[in-house]
């Protein structure tokens, strides 16, 4: 069936062999007008490089401050069934489990109330549906919470969904239940998710161990990352079946063949510390030196574990570059057990929102608020004390304010005293 | 009860969160949660999880689009339910993972997917590059200098080779983000693909008073470049277009300032980020390309730097070095070397603190 426009340059984004998007909504076209014209939007925009959406007009459903976006389409003339085009972001199940059951449920719910095109899933993490209209989303949203369990994603100045690795269902080297902080953290603040209170985006993301998978320390407000504070757990008899050869290093990431592995070149000599030594028969790790890069584990992920002492690193105020620079997350706890219901660290965490809400500046991410009051005014509105892991290195500028409560008689001179010693 | 139109409150639901993360795990991953022991990658794609217990969990990983529709979403659904039990993920790169637990039924799965043309393919483990993550582009977004979608598609047809394979010296985590916002924070990637606008926005003086709250697109300028000004009798701004970096943020809070401009716009390249405190420590990309004009439908000269710089690092990098590490290895005067990239003023940082990027050594390689 012809489709209502011609679409010839997107059509060469159906050759090749990656899956083609295009392909996938012309198959939806002739079912969906929306779809039919979202061809035709994105025909004109590739015939004249710019974008067709236009950023405006309050959408949402009652009581909730963000999960939906509101788009507008700039040539209504053109293309009328997508003239409305919102964005409705539903919260994911941490880490994106799912049955076919609750799948095509959620299939069954979009087809008739809206494009029937989805991100799985937003950079967030969200379910993103793409594309409705506003009378769609009440009763979009009443069908959602009753027939599917589910709630909207965030938006706008609030908590964004939280997101983590898959972590203990289905990783060895996961040293926190990522699913369950996650998952904890999203229900204990539900009101700051669903409506903006703070000056700007936050986000929470946790990784299960320093490969951090979901990329926490470059993508979160607060990033938690699983580490361990005791010693690698080493199984001699497969190191030893690794150096022989027996087993496939880096669990095949680096081909799954059988080949010939030099355990010294390999793991012994990159090890960022030098902190270990093997004798032909034994391997030696000093753990105390150890800075828990994951190398020697990866690559030989039958021989050596974590430790059992485990527990969270967590470092605050990663963003994208606007408004002041990319920053990443900068520790600020080096270690902390988590395990439920997680009350130290929630301390944590309302202490600094409630020096965030009161400092930070409209769009204003808390990283730039550390950035400007500095960490030292944070980890004093967090009750945290300094630590050498804190930093890469001590300041090498003098310009030190010292607090006055520290000097004798703070910043107050004895003028009498001091004229006595020194003539003016 | 069912929805009722005129009466919003009755029956409403509220606050109830995402569904519980154990509630769609198979009952493998329930029984053995926390007792994994080892995993292996028995081919590019195809893994095994062995617990504690003995079991085993196999998955196999297939690259797709991340703006799919409801129909391959059920044809996805069909695939699980043969062959899995109907249990299935997704993952952070938008690949989606098919949770076998029927030893079985993994061939025939592999198999299966093998037969359905472009539509699943299997890879994106180890060495490999993995799907790349991105944002709306023109598909969906108000402020985008590139399509998303479509460059994402035209890269990974070229780099495909390296989906389903184990080549390279480590995994390359390819990120595209379609403006400076970067909602993808693609600023710690080994390749970042980056859409700019290179003209400062212009101003619709008629319509900025009735669309627009002055104060605050003065305030969401990075660089300051925006003032309040009159304008006859219309309250305005002006905006110092020496200051303008392109960032799009006063389009966001005030759409009377488009900057959204087909010849102006194009992509940047920047190089040798990561997030993983695996050996090196996490890095940000760095500019390797300041600009690559837009060009649509299939950004050939985007594509080709994109593949003659994974081209270099395949054959210059050592095993477990990641691109980041390669170039720091080498120095980035080699980097410019060996890709034949022009090292141009661009490259050198101009905004604040750019001194921290300055050589202050005499150390460097002739
Ligand atoms: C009138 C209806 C408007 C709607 C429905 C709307 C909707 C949105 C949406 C959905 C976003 C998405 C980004 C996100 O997830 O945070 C956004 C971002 C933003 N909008 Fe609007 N907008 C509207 C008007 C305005 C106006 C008039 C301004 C400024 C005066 C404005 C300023 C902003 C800013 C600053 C952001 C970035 C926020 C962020 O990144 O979190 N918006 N808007
Ligand atoms: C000042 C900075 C930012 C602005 C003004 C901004 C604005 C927007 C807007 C307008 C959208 C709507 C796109 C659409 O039409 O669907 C959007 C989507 C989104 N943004 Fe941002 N954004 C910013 C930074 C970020 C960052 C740093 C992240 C993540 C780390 C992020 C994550 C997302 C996500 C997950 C979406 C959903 C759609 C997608 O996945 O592409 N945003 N943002
Ligand atoms: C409390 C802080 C500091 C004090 C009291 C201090 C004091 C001095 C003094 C008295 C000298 C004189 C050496 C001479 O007799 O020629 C000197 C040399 C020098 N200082 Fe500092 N300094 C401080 C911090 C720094 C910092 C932060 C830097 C650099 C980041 C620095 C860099 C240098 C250098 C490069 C020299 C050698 C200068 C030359 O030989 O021409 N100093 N400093
Ligand atoms: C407000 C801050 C400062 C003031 C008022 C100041 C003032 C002076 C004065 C008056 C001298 C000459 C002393 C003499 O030869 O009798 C001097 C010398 C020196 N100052 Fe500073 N200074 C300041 C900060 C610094 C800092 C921050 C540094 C290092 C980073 C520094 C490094 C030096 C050095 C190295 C000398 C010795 C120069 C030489 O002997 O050739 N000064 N400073
Ligand atoms: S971050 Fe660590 S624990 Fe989580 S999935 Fe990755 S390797 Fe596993
Ligand atoms: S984890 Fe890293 S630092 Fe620690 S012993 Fe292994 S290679 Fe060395
Ligand atoms: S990166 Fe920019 S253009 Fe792309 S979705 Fe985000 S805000 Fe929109
Ligand atoms: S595009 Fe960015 S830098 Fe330029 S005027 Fe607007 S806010 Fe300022």
């Amino acid at each position: 069936m012809a489709l209502k426009h011609a679409t010839p340059l997107i059509d060469e984004l159906e050759k090749g062999p990656w899956p083609s998007f295009v392909s996938d909504v012309k198959r939806m076209a002739p079912k969906n007008p929306m779809c039919e014209d979202w061809l035709g939007v994105m025909e004109l925009s590739y015939k004249e490089k710019e974008g067709h959406w236009k950023h405006g007009g309050i959408v949402g459903v009652l009581g909730y401050g963000g999960g939906i976006i509101g788009r507008y389409c700039d040539r209504p003339d053109l293309f009328p069934a997508i003239a409305h085009f919102h964005t409705v972001r539903i919260n994911q199940p941490a880490s994106k489990y799912y049955t076919t059951e609750v799948l095509r449920k959620l299939c069954d719910l979009w087809e008739p109330r809206g494009s029937g095109l989805t991100n799985m899933h937003g950079s967030t993490g969200d379910i993103v549906l793409l594309g409705t209209t506003t009378d769609n989303l009440e009763p979009l949203f009443y069908e959602l919470t009753h027939e599917l369990g589910m709630d909207l994603g965030g938006s706008g100045s609030n908590m964004r969904t939280p997101e983590g690795c898959l972590g203990m269902s289905r990783c060895e080297w996961a040293c926190i239940n990522t699913q369950d902080i996650i998952y904890d953290l999203t229900m204990e603040y539900q009101d700051a998710l669903h409506r903006p209170m703070f000056p700007y985006k936050f986000k929470f993301k946790s990784s299960g161990c320093p490969c951090d998978c979901v990329a926490a320390i470059a993508r979160s407000d607060c990033s938690i990352i699983g580490t361990w504070r005791d010693k690698i757990r080493i199984d001699q008899e497969s190191v030893r079946a690794y150096a022989a050869g027996e087993l496939t290093p880096h669990a095949g990431a680096g081909g799954t063949e059988k080949r010939k592995f030099d355990i010294n070149a390999e793991v012994i000599n990159l090890c960022p510390t030098k902190c270990m030594e093997w004798d032909g028969k034994n391997l030696k790790i000093w753990d105390e030196d150890c800075t828990r890069c994951m190398h020697c584990i990866r690559v030989m992920p039958r021989a050596l574990r974590p430790g059992v002492d485990t527990g969270a690193t967590i470092l605050v105020g990663a963003k994208a570059p606007i408004l002041e620079g990319a920053q990443m997350s900068s520790v600020v706890i080096p270690f902390i057990k988590m395990e439920p219901p997680y009350e130290e660290f929630k301390e944590f965490v309302e202490k600094m929102w409630d020096w965030w809400m009161e400092n930070g500046k409209n769009r204003e991410r808390l990283g730039e608020t550390i950035q400007r009051l500095t960490l030292r005014e944070f980890l004093k509105a967090t009750d945290l004390t300094p630590d050498p892991r804190m930093v890469n290195t001590p300041r090498f500028n003098p310009y030190i304010f010292y607090d006055p409560a520290e000097v004798p008689g703070g910043w107050e001179h004895d003028a009498a005293a001091f004229r006595q010693r020194h003539q003016a | 009860m069912a929805f009722d139109p005129n009466n919003l409150m009755q029956d409403r639901i509220t606050d109830i969160g995402p569904p519980k993360y154990d509630k769609f795990f198979p009952p493998i991953v329930k029984d053995n949660f926390g007792k994994w022991k080892y995993h292996e990658i028995l081919e590019p794609g195809v893994l095994v999880h062995v617990s504690e217990t003995g079991a085993e969990l196999y998955t196999v990983r297939i690259g797709a689009a991340r703006l799919i529709s409801i129909d391959l979403i059920r044809e996805v659904c069909d695939l699980a339910d043969k062959y899995c039990g109907g249990y299935l993920r997704w993952t952070t790169r938008n690949n989606i993972e098919f949770l076998v637990s029927d030893k079985s039924k993994l061939q025939p799965l592999i198999d299966d997917l093998r037969s359905r043309g472009n539509w699943f393919p299997i890879g994106g483990t180890g060495n490999s590059i993995t799907n790349i993550v991105h944002t709306q582009g023109w598909a969906h977004c108000h402020t985008p200098a590139i399509d998303a979608s479509g460059v994402v598609k035209a890269v990974m047809d070229e780099l495909f080779e390296y989906f389903g394979s184990h080549k390279l010296p480590a995994q390359v985590r390819i990120a595209l983000a379609c403006c400076l916002n970067m909602c993808g924070a693609v600023h710690c990637s080994d390749i970042a693909i980056l859409g700019v606008h290179r003209k400062p926005p212009f101003i619709e003086h008629d319509r900025v008073q009735n669309v627009c709250e002055i104060p605050l697109v003065v305030a969401a300028c990075p660089t300051a470049a925006i003032k309040p000004k009159k304008v006859g009798e219309l309250k305005s701004i002006e905006i110092n277009n020496n200051r303008c970096m392109f960032c799009g943020n006063c389009y966001t809070m005030c759409p009377a300032l488009p900057l959204a401009d087909g010849e102006g716009d194009g992509i940047a390249l920047w190089v040798g980020g990561k997030v993983s405190n695996v050996l090196s420590t996490p890095m940000f990309s760095k500019l390797a390309v300041p600009y690559i004009p837009n060009e649509p439908p299939r950004w050939p000269a985007t594509v080709n730097t994109i593949k003659k710089i994974v081209e270099e690092y395949a054959a210059g990098g050592r095993r477990y070095e990641r691109v980041g590490d390669w170039i720091n290895r080498i120095g980035w005067e080699r980097f410019f070397e060996k890709t034949g990239l022009q090292f141009q003023h661009e490259h050198i940082d101009d905004y604040r603190l750019a001194m921290m990027t300055w050589r202050t050594t005499t150390q460097f390689k002739f």
